[in-house]
């Protein structure tokens, strides 16, 4: 961002713009009334699109460290000596895993474990392992193998070499894989409120169930944003991992 | 993401004698033993809204089935224990498809016998324990080829043999007293029509996301400066959740059709297929595009010009050398848009546009677990199939690298 002063970047805009949303749609009131004359009430009002967004956020906070803590775990285990004949059999699970759809994932997580925000943290976090998984082994073995070599030449054992060397390596790719892995828990998460768990989603699927426009709007207004937001704080987290890298 | 990433063979154990020689097959046998030990291999419920009670294996389905599965387990745990031959990666890879074949016909079994005393409405289906026997039984079937460096052909006929031994059972009517099947005959018309009307939403999706998306990867590739301002775009799209995007075009849509009456006529509006193909085509754009780009942007400069030099024109260069060189890379694209597309065709069920997400949504409405497995597992089965077919096709390319 060198060159360009903090306050001009979308990052910024998209930041006000969805906190002003999350706490004032109260103040479209006018617009909504304008575009749906018939329709009342015209802002969502079964929960604050605060406490929807926060229990939301929770969701996918807990479901992506937890993905992330033992996706990345579990790529070092299988990328040691003494992991390695799991090596292919995680990779496969990783890559054919990934072809379900997440939301049969969801309903599929539901029958096993019950309704609620449960079913829907643990579908996210298992379907947020893949990506986590795939990326963090793809990053450990692209360290190249002269640097390993050098690491073990001044006498770094493996686990220095791992925590000092390999994971810093390899921390820009793991960390593509983990936010592939979030922009589909937001996504997942949002699909959530199908099965009781309270999101952002819940004004669009009450909006479509009871025809109310406004709501779906709002609803999903927030959650683009909320994506594209994350995203983007993704995007300046991997800008300045690889700045200190000096990449 | 890497998808497409080739996993490279497991290394063959080298020492000799008795140990853990292959330690994934000893991890799948013991999970599966837990999962047996302390979870139900089927439920028996007395109706189908209501969550079934538990019953394990050796008292669902009887002694024969129990002895057999736990002497084939036995049998691999050995398997795994023993020195890694070409022969007992074989038998390891006949006794797992032996051990998912039989957890299978054990499970219809379990479904007959327990229907049979029980009152009509009682629904009898598979718990967690099937659930995870199945599951370390295909992985151990799929370890045993890849340790044994199976080829294509090989690895198809497999997979091929062990499918159409389930699909045997169920033409026999092994399956007919579980729960989902009784779900479907139950809705054997609808289930055909959301079928078809998914794998229509996917085609019609795909379709028209590549003649729009190819032709823009082309012109991307041939003009890096169009790169940065289309990915951006087109990765914007992509993070905007399903659901969200479904939402935000009821509203244009429908004031079209209104407007229009003449589209409305002809089924566009803000319910339905016309907003969900339209979402699923932007979601398609990205990895249709990044792919081409990808693909056109790895053919080795060399190669043009010695195309060139021959005297080939522009075009010529681009259908003989380009396209076929970057094959691979754009058949790799289109099934990641099509597995993705099955998967985001489930949740456009939620805004009307049909497909078998009408059956999992209608099921978690009802708390009809059953009716929403009967969506979610051929969705499932579905994006399966296309990932492994499309593999195999890019796989069969002349230009493909051999893995």
């Amino acid at each position: 961002m060198s060159g360009r002063a903090w306050f001009a970047t979308p990052l910024l805009w998209v930041g006000l713009l969805f906190a002003a949303l999350l706490l004032r749609m109260d103040l479209l009131r006018p617009v909504f009334r304008w575009a749906f004359p018939e329709t009342t009430p015209l802002i969502y009002d079964r929960a604050s699109f605060l406490e929807l967004f926060v229990a939301h956020l929770t969701l996918v906070a807990v479901a992506g460290f937890g993905a992330a803590a033992v996706g990345v775990a579990l790529a070092i285990f299988v990328t040691r000596p003494a992991g390695g004949q799991f090596r292919t059999m995680v990779g496969t699970l990783a890559a054919v895993g990934q072809t379900f759809p997440p939301v049969a994932v969801l309903a599929v997580a539901v029958p096993a474990i019950g309704f609620g925000a449960r079913p829907t943290v643990i579908a996210l976090f298992v379907y947020g392992l893949l990506p986590i998984i795939e990326n963090a082994v793809a990053g450990l073995e692209g360290v190249p193998h002269d640097v390993r070599e050098a690491a073990d030449g001044v006498g770094l054992s493996s686990r220095q070499r791992l925590f000092a060397v390999e994971l810093p390596l390899a921390a820009p790719v793991i960390l593509a894989g983990i936010r592939v892995s979030v922009t589909i828990a937001i996504g997942t998460a949002t699909i959530g409120s199908t099965v009781g768990a309270l999101t952002l989603g819940t004004p669009i699927f009450d909006g479509l169930v009871a025809n109310k426009l406004p709501f779906v709007i709002e609803g999903a207004v927030l959650v683009a944003l909320f994506a594209i937001l994350t995203d983007m704080l993704f995007a300046r987290l991997d800008h300045w991992l690889r700045r200190r890298r000096g990449l | 993401m890497s998808r497409q990433a080739r996993v490279p063979a497991p290394p063959l154990a080298t020492p000799r004698g008795i140990g853990i020689h292959d330690q994934v097959l000893f991890a799948l046998v013991l999970a599966a033993a837990v999962a047996t030990l302390i979870s139900g291999f089927v439920a028996l419920a007395p109706n189908r809204l209501v969550s079934g009670v538990p019953a394990s294996l050796w008292i669902s389905a009887g002694a024969a089935f129990t002895a057999a599965i736990i002497v084939t387990a036995l049998l691999l745990l050995a398997v795994s224990m023993s020195p890694q031959h070409p022969a007992a990666l074989a038998a390891a890879a006949l006794l797992a498809g032996a051990w998912l074949l039989l957890t299978v016909a054990a499970l219809g079994y379990a479904a007959r016998t327990l229907i049979v005393d029980a009152p009509p409405a009682a629904r009898v289906s598979a718990g967690p324990a099937f659930w995870v026997v199945a599951v370390c039984a295909a992985l151990a079937f799929v370890n045993a080829l890849q340790r044994l460096r199976a080829g294509l052909v090989l690895m198809t006929a497999a997979v091929a043999a062990l499918c159409g031994g389930i699909i045997l059972f169920a033409i026999t009517g092994a399956f007919d007293a579980l729960s989902i099947v009784r779900e479907y005959a139950a809705r054997r018309m609808l289930f055909g029509a959301a079928l078809v009307r998914h794998v229509a939403l996917v085609a019609g999706s795909v379709g028209p996301a590549l003649l729009v998306g190819f032709p823009l990867g082309i012109a991307a590739a041939r003009k890096p400066r169009l790169q940065g301002p289309l990915f951006a775009v087109l990765n914007l799209l992509q993070t905007v959740p399903s659901i969200a995007l479904f939402g935000l075009l009821i509203v244009p849509l429908s004031a079209l059709a209104a407007a229009l009456p003449r589209l409305a006529a002809i089924g566009v509006g803000g319910i339905g297929p016309a907003p969900a193909i339209i979402a699923l085509v932007l979601y398609a754009l990205l990895p249709i595009v990044r792919n081409t780009v990808t693909g056109l942007a790895g053919v080795a400069p060399a190669v043009i010009d010695a195309a060139r030099g021959m005297g080939l024109t522009r075009a010529q260069i681009f259908r003989r050398v380009e396209l076929p060189l970057s094959l691979p890379i754009l058949v790799a694209g289109l099934r990641i848009v099509t597995v993705q597309t099955i998967g985001l065709a489930v949740v456009a069920a939620l805004i009307g546009a049909g497909g078998l997400g009408t059956f999992v949504f209608e099921g978690l409405g009802q708390y009809a677990l059953d009716l929403v497995l009967l969506g979610a597992l051929p969705a499932i089965g579905l994006a399966l199939a296309a990932d492994f077919v499309l593999h195999m096709l890019s796989a069969l390319l002349p230009g493909a690298r051999r893995g």
